[in-house]
């Protein structure tokens, strides 16, 4: 079972697709401008990692070496027009708010990064895994980094959330005459909340790996 | 010998990415079959729920989805697929006309309006109906998207026509007309404005037509 607990730490902290590898930018910038836009793409781009690592794990000994981008593309490219497809008939108000960011997964480079770097030479079951991990990685990044931004732009969290889940509707967290923040939700804000939320998991990294040293070194120093 | 150990590499190279191609475009299209009915089952509810924003339920009180014409794909319209004129009569009387249109030249393809005009040729409202303008730059064109809430873009149409902004005039004010526009994304709201400005073209040139053909029949 260790591969699995691997993947899942690798996912969501070590190799995080958005803090650790800083891949995926363009959807990660652009559609973070609140909580709910952040999990919903998050979750869309975890069902296409998850189902690419699984047919690119599956298919992996009989795509020729020399042809496997090529093949990658096409599998990740089919398997977001399904995905489109199917939350236009099925998910269609969830549909309306992600519009052009779901076809736009195609061009995450996360995506084709975790074929090639690990479905094309794993067993299906741990890349499907592996898929499913860095998506929900890449999920609570999206979360986070879509909630600081609509708290310091607009002093709500979750705008939106009625339109995927009816009935519900957006928290005021600041006081209603909040006035607002603009640059958060503007894309330099989006740069500037990653920026930070890099430099914090390397500050807690290198905290943790100093508490590491300092309990492997004897006390008699 | 290197040459055709190259050309079978090559074949079977090619030979596997045809197959490849087949078999995924094999699964696009059969997911695009599954999905082709409810996608448009969600859009005709999508349609419903938006003429209550654009014609007031005050305004008539015919049975509007049934009292309707065939227009057939006229260009000032710009419609890809045969469309159909609602009409809109109170106590027996014409009171309103619910068509649809389309603006080929957004940034980013189709723009789909829905626009309910009074008889006198005053619109009532506008609404975007389909649209894949960049989220966050053209889409304020779709009023759902609009940041402003209280003004939002689309409203600028509301209750005027061509005899309070002449047809001449009805263009964004980038190109010297009356019409406001986002910064930066001129492109959504020029396809917008000159597309409100053709179906009104066309709903004067067919006015009468509009409301004498008979229910069901061909305009």
């Amino acid at each position: 079972m260790g591969i699995y607990q691997d993947i899942t730490r690798n996912g969501m902290w070590k190799q995080n697709p958005a803090v650790a590898q800083i891949l995926g930018m363009c959807p990660v910038l652009a559609i973070s401008t609140s909580a709910v836009n952040g999990i919903s793409l998050g979750l869309a781009t975890a069902l296409v990692m998850a189902l690419s690592n699984m047919c690119s794990a599956a298919l992996r000994n009989f795509i020729p070496y020399e042809i496997r981008i090529p093949v990658f593309i096409l599998i990740i490219a089919a398997l977001v027009t399904a995905v489109d497809l199917a939350m236009n008939a099925y998910f269609h108000t969830l549909y309306l708010v992600l519009g052009i960011f779901i076809p736009l997964i195609v061009t995450n480079c996360i995506v084709l990064a975790r074929i090639e770097a690990f479905a094309a030479k794993n067993e299906t079951a741990p890349a499907t895994f592996d898929g499913w991990m860095m998506g929900v990685g890449l999920t609570a990044v999206l979360g986070v980094l879509g909630g600081i931004r609509e708290l310091l732009g607009t002093g709500q969290l979750f705008s939106g959330i009625e339109m995927v889940i009816p009935g519900t509707h957006a928290l005021q967290v600041l006081p209603e005459d909040y006035p607002g923040f603009l640059v958060a939700i503007l894309p330099p804000g989006a740069f500037i909340t990653l920026g930070l939320l890099v430099a914090g998991k390397n500050w807690l990294d290198a905290r943790a790996a100093r508490a590491a040293a300092a309990a492997a070194t004897p006390a008699h120093a | 010998m290197s040459q055709s150990t190259a050309l079978g590499m090559s074949l079977r190279n090619s030979v596997a990415m045809v197959i490849f191609t087949l078999a995924f475009t094999g699964l696009m299209a059969s997911v695009y079959q599954a999905t082709k009915e409810p996608i448009a089952a969600s859009a005709e509810e999508e349609k419903m729920k938006l003429i209550g924003e654009v014609l007031p339920r005050g305004d008539y009180d015919n049975e509007l989805l049934k009292d309707f014409v065939d227009i057939g794909t006229p260009p000032d319209l710009g419609l890809r697929e045969a469309g159909r004129a609602y009409r809109a009569r109170k106590e027996g009387q014409p009171s309103a006309v619910l068509l649809e249109a389309v603006a080929p030249d957004g940034y980013a393809g189709d723009i789909s309006l829905l626009l309910a005009i009074r008889l006198d040729g005053r619109i009532i409202a506008v609404r975007v109906t389909e649209q894949k303008e960049t989220p966050g730059l053209g889409d304020y064109v779709d009023i759902h998207k609009d940041k402003k809430k209280d003004n939002p873009w689309i409203a600028q149409f509301n209750d005027i026509g061509f005899s309070q902004v002449s047809q001449a005039d009805w263009k964004v004010k980038k190109d010297g007309g009356r019409f406001a526009y986002h910064t930066g994304a001129t492109i959504s709201a020029r396809a917008v404005t000159n597309a409100v400005s053709r179906a009104q073209v066309y709903f004067q040139a067919n006015k009468d037509r509009l409301f004498a053909t008979p229910t069901g029949g061909k305009l």
